[in-house]
């Protein structure tokens, strides 16, 4: 057993128990970040303070939201927007959180493919965000289903029709997950308990592996630039702290950390406020009707490129498209096959592919929700296969790359 | 090292616009059909040339017009021949009461219902006399004079007893125009009326069974349930509901629902009432939107000042 004293303050008694000294270095003002790094580095913490604010207003949301089928649109509509106080608020912050988050993250993540952050000892940081984006994916959709309005309805509907995986006729399967042979009580509770319980659970686990997988790589830099984190450290601990290539976790970046996150919720709560259409689809205001189909059925912004993929094409050329898709961005650490870590601007062929593959995810992302009509159809069929052959060709361009 | 920081600033914000005007204004403004507001005016209804006479008008109204054999007109002590529900069974949906229609519809629109209902209502691809399909509204065919002058003073008439515009309130406005076809199960209304609150159990069952009788003659009177309006006002937007009620078939062709007939006061009292019921927070959201905003600007400028300090010994 340890040796305790006596002790001499409230924090060597926590010291002696917990190393609360030990944890703060290794957390924060011994955790070493370059210095010529930008704002999209801050969109770490503007994720997490956008999850704590979709964490704490779906604790309020949960107090009184029923999840049965004759209950909820009405739970939802007339009693959180209704009758409780600031009820509305905290669904405009929860339904905005929900998209804005997206945003975010696709920003997050073309940073990261932008810089090479996937690369040399990275590759473990890259994928348990893929991870977190299908998370949160499948939080986001459990969560649509919810309110029980038309869109939740045929949304559940369309997604969980996917699973029959087409030519294989496996409706069985359907059924499964449905817990029926259409969206019911069954779905509803179950994806209730999803989106409340087991997916914020494997989020919040994987965020712990996402923090955990950037201790020892570091997080890049903006040059692509190899800093021995050892030597700067040094340097600024023993005062030179303008000359060092570092600085701490805390205090330097968080002061600019949340410098971002001020700016960035000058932005989020003005579309709490005055601008949440875009996140809270005018069709979910209306009832659940298994009996009338939406005129246009369409997923809220952040799956239209995914599902732009599917649509194009006969059923099961669609879902093996969908299909690679969902884990191509996955395995983009190893389809890159250049040994250069820098930005993209530094890469020749491959900055051309960064701002092709892009560009084609928001053409996919406008087709997906047009209605799949004359040009937009086509668009949409020659972005999807682009979309096919930019992922293809990523490693032959890649091979060829010179060390820079 | 120059500052790239605002050129990825502008990338970032110009491509999450682009994103943004593509699947929100853009992809909506293909996926609706958009139907220019006629501000109410009913250009294809002729004018009324006469000028109307009200002490004759309230004779033909009771008397010749045969108006009161349907219609109660409870502000002059003309009441309903038959309970809403009776009334329903019979003509499909119950006839309104007249009292403040005068206010409520175009004086143009009343003198063509008077004289071809299914014309003023636009549903004659419903009802086509020729084909023997008779609307539950018997048109007036005149009372031995000049028919015009006689519509002109029915309406006047109906103006006369009418409460004025600004009397109006939002909720009696969807009262009389929308509420004998569309329940508002939020604010408590039912096709019948405004639901009480009973004391026992079985009296308010007993009339949640006259209001699913009442349903059912007008479900089959309209091919379908009009729907709850509640939500309207967020699963529609105003112009849409606008237009939609000016002339329901310029966004829907062929639905059975009809042309109301009412004026643009009165539609935009109509849309009030949806706020009112499926908006209810939305001075609270503008009063509170301004003071978090407020706070959050001065977050970010303590932040920013907090940013330099730290990193004046960084550089």
């Amino acid at each position: 057993m340890a040796h305790f004293t006596k002790a001499t303050s409230v924090k060597d008694w926590l010291n002696q128990r917990l190393a609360v000294e030990k944890v703060e270095k290794v957390m924060a003002s011994e955790y070493w970040i370059p210095k010529n790094i930008n704002f999209l580095w801050a969109m770490g913490m503007v994720l997490a303070i956008t999850f704590a604010l979709l964490l704490v207003s779906g604790i309020f949301l949960l107090m009184y939201y029923q999840p049965h089928v004759d209950l909820a649109f009405d739970s939802v509509n007339y009693t959180i927007m209704r009758e409780v106080d600031f009820g509305w608020l905290w669904r405009n912050i929860h339904g905005v959180a929900a998209s804005v988050v997206f945003l975010v993250i696709y920003i997050h993540m073309f940073t990261g493919i932008y810089y090479g952050s996937y690369k040399k000892g990275r590759e473990m940081i890259w994928i348990s965000g893929m991870l977190l984006f299908v998370t949160f994916s499948a939080e986001a959709f459990s969560g649509y289903m919810l309110p029980w309005g038309q869109m939740s309805y045929w949304a559940g509907m369309v997604i969980t029709n996917i699973f029959s995986l087409g030519g294989l006729h496996m409706d069985g399967l359907v059924e499964w997950i449905r817990g029926d042979y259409v969206p019911a009580q069954a779905f509803l509770s179950r994806f209730f308990m999803l989106h409340v319980l087991l997916l914020p659970l494997a989020i919040m686990g994987l965020i712990g592996l996402h923090f955990a997988a950037l201790r020892i790589p570091h997080v890049n830099n903006q040059d692509g630039e190899e800093i021995d984190f050892d030597a700067e450290s040094k340097k600024y601990l023993a005062g030179d702290k303008a000359g060092s290539k570092v600085m701490r976790f805390a205090n330097d970046f968080m002061s600019k950390d949340m410098m971002v996150v001020g700016i960035f919720l000058i932005f989020f709560f003005y579309l709490v406020f005055y601008n949440y259409s875009f996140a809270l689809d005018p069709v979910n205001f209306d009832p659940a009707d298994m009996l009338k189909t939406p005129a246009h059925i369409y997923p809220e912004w952040y799956f239209l490129w995914s599902y732009e993929i599917l649509r194009p094409f006969s059923v099961n050329i669609g879902l093996i498209a969908f299909g690679f898709a969902q884990v191509i961005f996955v395995l983009l650490p190893w389809l890159d096959r250049s040994p250069n870590a820098v930005p993209a601007s530094r890469r020749g062929a491959f900055s051309v592919w960064f701002w092709l593959l892009l560009i084609d995810m928001i053409v996919l992302t406008a087709m997906g929700k047009l209605p799949p009509e004359g040009i937009f159809s086509t668009i949409g069929l020659v972005a999807a296969l682009a979309f096919i052959v930019l992922w293809i060709a990523l490693p032959f361009i890649t091979m060829n790359e010179k060390k820079v | 090292m120059k500052n790239k920081e605002p050129l990825i600033l502008v990338v970032v914000v110009a491509f999450t616009l682009l994103t943004y005007w593509l699947v929100e204004p853009y992809a909506h403004s293909v996926m609706h059909k958009h139907v220019e507001s006629e501000n109410f005016a009913y250009a294809d209804l002729a004018p009324i040339s006469k000028t109307g006479n009200v002490a004759n008008g309230k004779e033909l109204t009771m008397g010749a017009g045969g108006c009161t054999g349907c219609h109660s007109i409870t502000k002059e002590g003309v009441p309903a021949g038959m309970d809403p529900v009776t009334a329903a069974g019979a003509y499909g949906v119950n006839p309104p009461d007249l009292s403040e229609a005068g206010v409520v519809y175009d004086a143009k629109f009343l003198a063509d219902l008077i004289k071809n209902p299914a014309h003023a209502l636009k549903v004659e691809h419903k009802f086509d006399a020729a084909k023997g399909q008779m609307h539950p509204m018997v048109a007036f065919y005149g009372a031995g004079g000049d028919i015009d002058q006689e519509v002109a003073d029915m309406v006047a008439y109906l103006q006369s007893i009418a409460v004025t515009k600004e009397q109006l309130t939002p909720k009696m406005a969807y009262e009389n125009a929308c509420g004998r076809c569309h329940e508002m199960r939020y604010e408590n209304w039912t096709q019948i009326g405004e639901k009480p609150s009973f004391k026992f159990e079985k009296d308010s069952l007993a009339f949640d069974i006259q209001v699913l009788e009442y349903q059912e003659s007008l479900t089959k009177y309209m091919g379908k349930l009009p729907p709850d309006l509640s939500m309207y006002i967020r699963s529609r937007n105003e112009h849409f509901l606008s237009t939609f009620i000016e002339n329901p078939q310029a966004h829907l062709e062929g639905t059975a629902m009809p042309r109301v007939g009412v004026t643009a006061d009165t539609a935009h009292k109509v849309i009030e009432h949806m706020a009112d019921s499926g908006d209810t927070k939305r001075d609270e959201r503008a009063s509170v939107g301004m003071n978090v905003m407020w706070y959050i600007l001065i977050f970010a400028i303590f932040a920013f000042l907090w940013k330099r300090s730290v990193w004046k010994e960084l550089h």
